[in-house]
């Protein structure tokens, strides 16, 4: 199954990115066979709707769920309009990530977890 | 009586009397028995009704437009969302979502959705009421909460200047967007700060945006005797006349604590209210064919 994560790097060493609009990058990963490529987040200065454009990067890459540190409520809506399975408050690096919703550790999000605007000047 | 003259009153620094300074001044004017009007176009958090305590009689909703879209017609084919540069209307699978406070009512959806699909419908986004406060005409824009139009509602607040009297702006703090619509199209704008470093700071950024919209403009210092006195060396260097000084005088603080004017309680300073309302009367006179003002000009502008 393919999974996308927030990273702040290109590695699988990289941490978590804890915002999910302003992300430096998705990590695009099969959790099965740890074949991973890389997406460099053009929203990160979107002076606006980062959320909804970076949702809809992820979307288009055909990943059934997204693990990240904090998602708005655009982004929330945006993932879930098309059936993704929302991961929120995952930190460590991109790998423990992975571990973690392999081992089925991680709890889907009930909504987004916090104000629009939080990833802002972080 | 005093021809139509546009003034705004603004500030970088939130909190020095840009509203002290407008609605007193409205109010001085009319107790000369000129016209003023007082347009309150801090529209995120208007706060010149508790001075002047205006009865409204009317007022207007105001709307933006917003697309509406009919996913009976909708055939997915994600053009809406390709042209909207906000990422308010996007095309997820065969749904296509919208957030309406990202939109800034292009259009651009509409014209480009191939089924006809898109409408616009109204999105409500504030209010404009309308009275009187004593022989000032009083208007004022409130935008709802939970909107982000600001710059749009203070475009219609301005709708409404009269073309006769004084019309005074209250313009919100800082440089953004909201300040920008307020003070366009300004005769000239009172520039409101305070002796500090913060205030100095904000100053700054605020006259490099009036000489960047090349408006006539000058500054007025108040709580004069705190702080230091860089913001008189800085207008004297870039060649700002000053035109008023109000004092740190705690029975202004009080008044203004309970909502009332200065030139009510406090008569003494209404001096300083008739330099001002003097200096206003003849500043058009004072700018010049290119709009700044004659009396004073920057040496390298």
């Amino acid at each position: 199954m393919k999974i996308a994560i927030t990273s702040t790097g290109k590695t699988l060493d990289s941490q978590v990115d804890p915002r999910f609009g302003r992300a430096a990058y998705f990590v695009i990963i099969d959790n099965e066979t740890m074949d991973f490529s890389v997406i460099e987040n053009e929203s990160v200065a979107a002076a606006g709707g980062a959320g909804i454009s970076s949702a809809k990067v992820v979307i288009d890459t055909g990943v059934e769920a997204v693990l990240t540190g904090n998602c708005g409520p655009n982004a929330e809506r945006t993932l879930t309009a098309a059936g993704l399975k929302l991961y929120t408050g995952v930190t460590g690096t991109v790998a423990e990530a992975v571990e973690l919703f392999k081992s089925g550790k991680l709890t889907e999000a009930a909504g987004p977890n916090v104000e629009p605007h939080f990833g802002i000047d972080k | 009586m005093l021809d139509n003259l546009v003034i705004a009153v603004a500030s970088g620094k939130g909190g020095t009397g840009k509203t002290t300074i407008a609605t007193n001044l409205a109010q001085y004017t009319t107790g000369l028995g000129q016209p003023a009007q007082y347009l309150d176009c801090d529209v995120e958090e208007p706060n010149g009704h508790i001075f002047l305590k205006p009865k409204i009689d009317h007022g207007r909703v105001v709307t933006v437009d917003v697309p509406q879209v009919d996913l009976e017609k909708c055939i997915g084919c994600g053009k809406c969302g390709e042209i909207c540069q906000y990422s308010a209307i996007i095309c997820i699978k065969e749904n296509v979502l919208t957030f309406e406070q990202l939109c800034h009512s292009c259009g651009g959806c509409m014209r480009v959705c191939p089924a006809e699909a898109i409408k616009s419908k109204p999105l409500n986004i504030g209010d404009i009421e309308f009275g009187k406060a004593g022989d000032i005409d009083f208007v004022h824009g409130k935008l709802r909460i939970g909107n982000v139009r600001t710059p749009f509602l203070i475009k219609e607040v301005k709708k409404h200047i009269k073309q006769d009297g004084l019309a005074i702006i209250d313009v919100p703090p800082g440089t953004s967007c909201p300040v920008v619509e307020a003070v366009k199209g300004a005769d000239f704008v009172l520039l409101v700060t305070e002796p500090t470093p913060f205030g100095l700071n904000d100053l700054k950024l605020t006259v490099d945006l009036v000489r960047k919209m090349n408006l006539p403009f000058a500054v007025a210092i108040n709580r004069y005797d705190i702080g230091n006195k860089e913001v008189e060396k800085y207008c004297e260097v870039e060649n700002i006349d000053v035109i008023m000084k109000l004092p740190d005088d705690r029975r202004i603080a009080e008044a203004y604590s309970i909502g009332q004017m200065i030139t009510d309680v406090l008569s003494e300073y209404r001096k300083d209210f008739s330099e001002l309302y003097e200096y206003t009367k003849s500043v058009k006179a004072g700018i010049d064919d290119k709009r700044r003002l004659r009396v004073r000009r920057k040496n390298n502008p």
